[in-house]
């Protein structure tokens, strides 16, 4: 072991330090800068992208009107909320990937090839959602992309597939891309909907909530009389999804209305929901619950957003999913109390000035459990046959991982050490819900006693000669 | 663009202003304004890397930075997340066919100046 | 209570189901005891799951000359507990002993070097193989060696293993020979009924054997005061970096940077007494990076894919602990930071006085825990 470990700790050089450190450019990071910012707070944000927007108003800083047109007006309302962001004062961190922050709020990240670091107050985790994985035969083929990458062609480079593709799954998401491709006058070869009777017949019971946001509800069916009206063919209760191809995918196949179909295509876009991006919080080793009806891990926070890792708090899809509104919302009440809590304005005015916003977040969330009921994910998209690929990273299988469990794994720690999954580059953003179901199921117990990946950094990738560099 | 790309720039403005930057070390056209991964995408690139575990071909995901699919050499700095960085004309971009190999380069001179120590 | 709940009966129990326990019980099993091993959940601290996956004999024993036998029959042994756990589950541990290697930065820390090695040959009758070498020597045998290196040392008695697919391997051998194998059960309260031929052990209310082992890493201390046994162990933290996959670049396994059958480069590591804190610190991580450059220069463009931190068992002279009870005879501590580099001594000579079927190992006479009840106890660190 150590024989020769190396003696004593190098001493501390002078580290920056500012009231507030966001994590991410998405609405929720914006608007807490921007509500930190009117009260005097010192406030750093730091995204890995060149612009801010984070994912859901991606390239919204250079749109163009005819972009606009296509991407619709949801997607406009980030223009306010970026311009306002530029206007702060707040200092943004362009290209700066954030590889670890420690539970005394020290902000480690990578910018330009230099590893710096900045000691903040408070910290806010805006990292927002990513794509739930989405594992079937063939999800690792090149030409199997998600539908959220397939947007992100369209926000920041305008590009569209260049022949018909398949968009498979469920969820808003996907109808909306399959919407913004009609409108751009892209042809879609067909849309696999996973949905079927028992969902609708599931979400009906909230309806309630779905007509209290009844703005959500009109826009979701004006967006599928579009496409409808469009022609787009639409395949529903659709199961046994697989993608076909050798080298790369030459169709999907799968079966509706009591049929086996196929259809040729070279692009499947997939897709069945989102999930907090949770990397940060577990890595503070902050509590998460399981969500039973988002299926996911959610980090458990005050009604400020804060982490049981104190001035570290969440907002916006990072903490549960919620959509671009929201997470705004919340951004803002996290930005107060934030600025609060580095005594820049007093609680009272805080709590005063959060009272509308948390009205606001409960009328933009009253449609939620009609939407997360309707478009949960199927199980069989979510704990695949044994020769499915769980971990792309590692190729472990979803027959793997229940041969750990039968060797006596109890949780995800012990299978990936026993069999990798997890140990890949993507640190299991990509397999980490599929890895805890499969388990769970395999076990017979609820996903809750399972748990989750110890997470590690680094979050972001860095390499050896930049970290000694720090030394 | 080559017709078997998977993506291509809508025709909202006008033909795109596109750069040359190579691709194991052969020349490519890609619009500007856009990530590494999207304008090789684009540009008819179907095969970003092979898997390290089996071999197998492996191309972007998400776009978004969390999948680790997306991984070229860019210009001599391997393992970069291609659709978080963005495209330069005369980028040299390489695909990552097996596994980095770290003998390669090794510099001859700085085996021979290890002379003060051979006693 | 009691009364309502049915004994499982076996002839041993193992406490820890981590690399110790887990070759204990396979030891065992292979002589055909019936082997209960009870073990902790998934969040468990578990040092077995960080370790460097060393089989690593030079430099150990300085001072403690009966170490340095013991690590060496491991070492010896390891092959044929490779093979065997090959045979009987499939899985290959990956065990390569091409030996190995301990770099110095400098004249004065290869002079150190060499005269700690010298004394532990001198001990050992000259028993003891190892060479210094020079850094064009180095060179030949290291091609990426760093400027930096200016010599080290070389024993070909080293080696290095996959530590997770041991653990693997352990389990599944386990459950072939018929342990039964109890996860997520702590065990927190042992009791001993009986006397002689008639005593019987009874973990957590529920499992009895006339013999337990307690192999629960840092869980000793408090399960060995039970058993009248004194096992003084602390956590020590080791912080570890682990790097991409590249091409074979290492052959050989070195103190501080290997690189494993999957390709995935290691580098390590620290000592620290932080209490039960396994988490990872920026300045650790870098010095470890910084030293890892320094000897490999080519490692500077690798990317970083994961840290982590895990503690270590250690007991006060860093040296093993291998007691039984004198007050409950047939109960037993068994303890070390060397998991790996000691399943083979633990599977094949441990297992055999655990059982009762052979008299503890001579090497280890001097590892009771009692010794560091003495106050005139001086033995020269471990480290």
């Amino acid at each position: 072991m150590a024989y020769d470990a190396h003696p004593g700790i190098t001493p501390s050089r002078p580290v920056q330090s500012v009231d507030i450190a966001i994590i991410g450019a998405g609405p929720a990071g914006m608007a807490a800068a921007i509500a930190a910012r009117r009260h005097g707070a010192s406030v750093a944000l730091f995204d890995e992208q060149p612009a801010t927007g984070g994912q859901i108003y991606r390239g919204i800083t250079q749109v163009t009107s005819a972009r606009l047109d296509i991407l619709g007006p949801d997607y406009g309302e980030g223009a306010t909320l970026a311009s306002s962001f530029a206007t702060s004062g707040a200092r943004h961190l362009a290209g700066a990937a954030v590889w670890q922050v420690t539970s005394e709020r020290l902000v480690h990240f990578l910018q330009e090839g230099r590893v710096q670091s900045l000691q903040a107050n408070a910290v806010l985790l805006c990292t927002g959602a990513m794509e739930r994985p989405f594992p079937i035969p063939g999800w690792t083929l090149p030409g199997v992309l998600t539908a959220g990458a397939a947007q992100i062609m369209l926000k920041g480079s305008g590009m569209a597939p260049t022949s018909p593709a398949v968009l498979a799954g469920c969820g808003p998401l996907l109808y909306l891309l399959g919407w913004q491709y009609v409108r751009a006058g892209v042809p879609i070869a067909a849309i696999v909907d996973t949905t079927d009777g028992g969902d609708y017949r599931r979400a009906i019971r909230h309806v309630a909530g779905a007509l209290a946001g009844w703005q959500y509800l009109k826009k979701g069916l004006e967006l599928m009389a579009t496409l409808k009206k469009a022609g787009v063919p639409f395949y529903k209760g659709a199961t046994n999804l697989h993608v076909l191809g050798k080298d790369s995918a030459t169709g999907i196949g799968f079966e509706s209305g009591g049929m086996s179909r196929t259809i040729d295509t070279s692009l499947v876009l997939l897709h069945q929901g989102v999930v907090p991006n949770t990397q940060f919080s577990w890595s503070l080793r902050a509590g998460h619950i399981w969500d039973e009806v988002q299926l996911c891990w959610s980090p458990v926070t005050s009604k400020w957003g804060e982490l049981d890792v104190p001035g570290v708090y969440v907002a916006g899809d990072g903490g549960g999913i919620g959509g671009a509104r929201v997470a705004a919302l919340q951004g803002e009440i996290s930005g107060l109390a934030a600025a609060a809590q580095c005594g820049h304005l007093p609680l009272a005015t805080r709590d005063q000035l959060a009272a509308p916003l948390r009205a606001d977040i409960r009328k933009n969330l009253s449609i939620r459990p009609f939407l997360d009921a309707l478009y949960q994910p199927k199980k069989a998209n979510r704990v695949p046959a044994d020769g499915t690929i769980v971990c792309r990273c590692e190729e472990v299988t979803a027959g793997d991982i229940r041969s750990y469990v039968e060797l006596g794994c109890t949780g995800p720690n012990q299978a990936k050490s026993f069999g990798r999954c997890g140990m890949g580059p993507c640190q299991g953003r990509q397999c980490g819900l599929t890895v805890t179901e499969v388990i769970a199921d395999a076990r017979g117990v609820p996903p809750t006693e399972i748990g989750y990946f110890r997470i590690r950094p680094p979050i972001k990738p860095i390499t050896l000669g930049e970290l000694a560099r720090e030394a | 663009m080559p017709t078997d790309s998977l993506f291509k720039p809508l025709p909202l403005a006008g033909r795109p202003e596109t750069v040359s930057v190579t691709l194991n070390g052969s020349a490519l056209q890609v619009p500007v304004g856009t990530s590494v991964a999207a304008g090789l995408l684009s540009a008819g690139v179907k095969r970003f890397r092979n898997s390290p575990v089996s071999g197998e071909p492996r191309a972007p995901f998400c776009m978004m930075g969390v999948c680790f699919e997306c991984l070229l050499d860019i210009d001599g700095a391997p393992n970069r997340q291609s659709c978080l960085v963005e495209l330069k004309e005369g980028m040299v971009i390489r695909t990552q066919d097996g596994m980095r190999d770290l003998l390669v380069g090794l510099d001859e001179s700085a085996q021979n100046g290890r002379n003060q120590h051979g006693v | 209570m009691r009364s309502n709940v049915s004994m499982e009966n076996s002839d041993l129990i193992v406490i820890g189901g981590g690399l110790v326990g887990s070759a204990l019980a396979y030891g065992a099993a292979r002589q055909g005891a019936k082997v209960t091993l009870l073990d902790e959940g998934d969040q468990a601290f578990r040092a077995s799951r960080g370790n460097f996956g060393l089989v690593w004999v030079q430099g150990k024993g300085y001072g403690m000359t009966p170490y340095a036998r013991w690590t060496r029959s491991s070492a010896s042994l390891w092959p044929t507990l490779a093979g065997l756990l090959q045979e009987e589950t499939g899985v290959d541990v990956h065990l390569q002993q091409p030996g190995g290697f301990c770099f110095c930065f400098s004249d004065a820390e290869l002079e150190e070097r060499r005269s700690k090695m010298q004394a532990i040959q001198d001990e050992l009758q000259g028993d003891y193989p190892f060479q210094m070498m020079t850094s064009l020597e180095v060179v030949d045998r290291v091609p990426a060696i760093g400027r930096d290196v200016v010599g080290a040392s070389y024993t070909p008695m080293d080696g290095h293993t996959n530590p997770l697919k041991l653990l693997r391997a352990l389990h599944a051998a386990n459950l072939k020979h018929g342990v039964n194998y109890v996860s997520g059960q702590a065990a927190r309260e042992i009791t001993c009924q009986g006397d002689g031929g008639e005593r019987r052990f009874t973990v957590a209310g529920r499992f009895q054997a006339p013999r337990v082992v307690l192999a629960a890493g840092l869980g000793n201390r408090d399960l060995a005061e039970q058993l009248g046994i004194h096992a003084p162990v602390v956590p020590n933290r080791g912080q570890v970096l682990v790097g991409e996959r590249t091409a074979r670049f290492l052959d050989y396994p070195t103190l501080n940077v290997r690189q494993t059958d999957e390709g995935t480069i290691q580098l390590g590591d620290s000592m620290e007494e932080v209490g039960f804190n396994d988490n990872v610190t920026t300045d650790v991580l870098a010095n470890i990076a910084q030293r890892g450059v320094r000897t490999f220069p080519v490692l500077s463009s690798l990317r970083l894919v994961r840290a982590w931190g895990a503690l270590r068992v250690m007991s006060p002279d860093g040296f093993p602990i291998y007691q039984e009870s004198v007050k409950y005879p047939g109960a037993f501590v068994t303890t070390c930071h060397s998991g790996v580099t000691l399943a083979a001594a633990h599977a094949f000579r441990v297992a055999p006085w655990i059982t009762g079927s052979a008299v503890k190992p001579a090497e280890i006479e001097v590892f009771a825990g009692d010794r560091f009840m003495n106050p005139n106890y001086q033995p020269s660190h471990a480290h």
